[in-house]
């Protein structure tokens, strides 16, 4: 995904004057070309995302397209206020791109995890929200994105799904039909997703876009149960449907980072089954929602 | 005195709306006069224009004396202005840019303009376009982490068309120690000045001033409540309102 960031963006720098790459003095080596060959447009700020934030907002008042690019905690939970006040509520536009949330930097601890970002950014109004599963997918919710002039959120993750799903911005996909039960399936948990349900008898919905939410499908199952499999903090999905539907009738269960501070290290690996987000955890969960 | 006309207006919409910091208003009065009347190249026909001059109250809450000289210069009418924090009107205790011709950013929240304006004036530099950039932060803001930042950034990026007055009236003794503030500034990579913040003439050069390569800080030392013996250096107008009794004696001082 990391790789594909760096290209996606490095061809907007050098194809749109407009575009302004900031990075949090991360990736720096990366786009090493990308700085060598626009020194006014591709900079290592450094690490003061706040300022960053506002500087971005500054930039978007002047009609260029802000992209920051750092590591979750800091680029959200740091900068939240300037996110909220110096974009959204500004209503100006700007590319936020994220790595290492949930729990990417499952070595570094707590410091470094970022399972609320999802969460706490979908109490800004107005803002957009995207977790891709595939560096394909990023690719062309970027590039389709990027200049809409809304304050815009990429969440980057080390885990990519084996093959790119046909997404579009806003819109939910409906991968196969069953009749068990309703799975929506944030971003980079599909893989693990689909290998866990492969052999029960479930419809499989596909999300990346979390904010707006696309309800457009919940009429088709007014009476199925409805279980959200997503990759940080449950509940930005519940929250949204409520928000855009005023009700939350029907049987849902989330699947999703539990509300807890990870003290443990080792691998990304190593805490999906300490928290339950493992193939083999993930279809008991289901089985037992089917068996009710 | 043509400042004074002003300050007029400013009391009494504060007491029509029964709102308003007129102490910061005052404060920082003479330069928002300074800057629109002598310095800054922005009007109501080029406000749509890119490469006109920017300014963005940081300290949001002296939104009162802002909204006045908007409406001095044409921006606003005088029935917006004595609009002034009514449920329909334009005008809020801090503006909007999404409401307000002539207000860039939508301030309030304290050591968020500074950064903002570091980004237009990057913006400028991007673009090649000369033209100057304005912020004005108040003593107590500098407290904030994020002006600290900014200054970092604004020296790091040598941007010689960024002007940061500090408004030092003084607000935040009670709180942090912030001399000498001059030193720290300069410590920082600004052009430093020290003016008197209500003299005109001293504003006005300490604005022209030009200094290649460097970002400009001016602290301006300025009085809260200024021009009016009762509320000057009195915390107790902070964000109280003249009754008319007092309104009545306030313009009799102002006449």
């Amino acid at each position: 995904m990391r790789s594909q960031l760096v290209k996606t963006v490095s061809k907007i720098i050098d194809e749109d004057q407009r575009a302004v790459l900031m990075l949090g003095d991360i990736g720096v080596f990366a786009f090493r070309e990308t700085i060598k060959e626009h020194p006014l447009r591709a900079f290592n700020i450094g690490i003061l995302e706040q300022s960053t934030i506002s500087l971005a907002s500054g930039l978007s008042m002047r009609d260029l397209i802000p992209i920051v690019h750092t590591i979750a905690p800091f680029l959200v939970e740091r900068a939240f206020e300037q996110i909220k006040v110096d974009l959204c509520y500004q209503e100006l536009g700007a590319n936020l791109i994220s790595v290492g949330g949930s729990y990417d930097y499952a070595g570094l601890g707590p410091t470094h995890h970022c399972p609320g970002d999802v969460g706490l950014l979908n109490q800004i109004p107005s803002i957009e929200i995207i977790v891709p599963g595939h560096p394909e997918e990023f690719d062309k919710l970027f590039r389709s994105n990027y200049e809409n002039e809304r304050t815009t959120y990429f969440r980057l993750s080390s885990d990519s799904n084996s093959t790119p799903q046909d997404v579009v911005f806003g819109k939910n996909s409906i991968l196969r039909e069953g009749k068990d039960l309703v799975v929506i399936v944030v971003g980079p948990l599909l893989q693990v997703a689909i290998d866990a349900l492969e052999d029960l008898d479930v419809t499989i919905i596909y999300c990346t876009t979390i904010k707006p939410f696309d309800t457009s499908f919940l009429a088709q199952y007014p009476d199925k149960k409805v279980v959200i499999i997503e990759p940080y903090y449950s509940g930005p999905i519940l929250t949204n449907i409520l928000r855009q539907t005023e009700s939350l009738v029907g049987d849902y269960t989330s699947i999703g980072v539990p509300n807890n501070f990870i003290n443990k290290y080792g691998s990304k690996e190593d805490i999906d089954h300490l928290i339950g987000l493992d193939r083999e955890t993930i279809r008991q969960k289901v089985v037992t929602k089917i068996n009710e | 005195m043509e400042i004074n006309r002003i300050k007029r207006k400013i009391l009494q919409v504060a007491h029509t709306a029964g709102e308003g910091h007129l102490g910061s208003s005052f404060s920082i009065l003479d330069i928002l006069y300074v800057l629109y009347n002598k310095v800054m190249n922005i009007t109501p026909e080029n406000i749509g224009s890119d490469d006109r001059d920017y300014m963005i109250l940081s300290k949001g809450h002296a939104s009162l004396a802002h909204s006045a000289i908007l409406e001095d210069q044409g921006f606003i009418d005088n029935k917006q202005l004595y609009s002034y924090c009514s449920h329909e009107s334009i005008l809020g205790g801090h503006l909007s840019r999404c409401k307000v011709p002539g207000v860039e950013a939508s301030t309030g929240s304290l050591g968020h303009g500074i950064s903002m304006a570091i980004g237009i004036a990057l913006a400028s530099k991007i673009k090649n376009i000369e033209n100057k950039v304005f912020v004005i932060v108040g003593d107590g803001e500098i407290n904030e982490g994020t002006f600290w930042e900014a200054m970092l950034l604004g020296a790091h990026h040598n941007l010689d068309n960024l002007w940061c007055v500090v408004d030092y009236n003084r607000s935040n003794d009670r709180a942090l120690k912030l001399d000498p503030l001059d030193e720290k500034l300069k410590g920082m990579g600004w052009d430093v000045a020290s003016i008197n913040g209500h003299s005109h003439k001293e504003i006005f050069d300490a604005l022209c001033k030009d200094s290649m390569q460097k970002p400009k800080a001016i602290i301006a030392n300025t009085i809260k409540g200024y021009g009016i013996k009762e509320m000057e250096n009195n915390p107790a107008w902070h964000h109280r309102m003249p009754n008319a009794e007092e309104l009545a004696s306030m313009l009799e001082e102002l006449s």
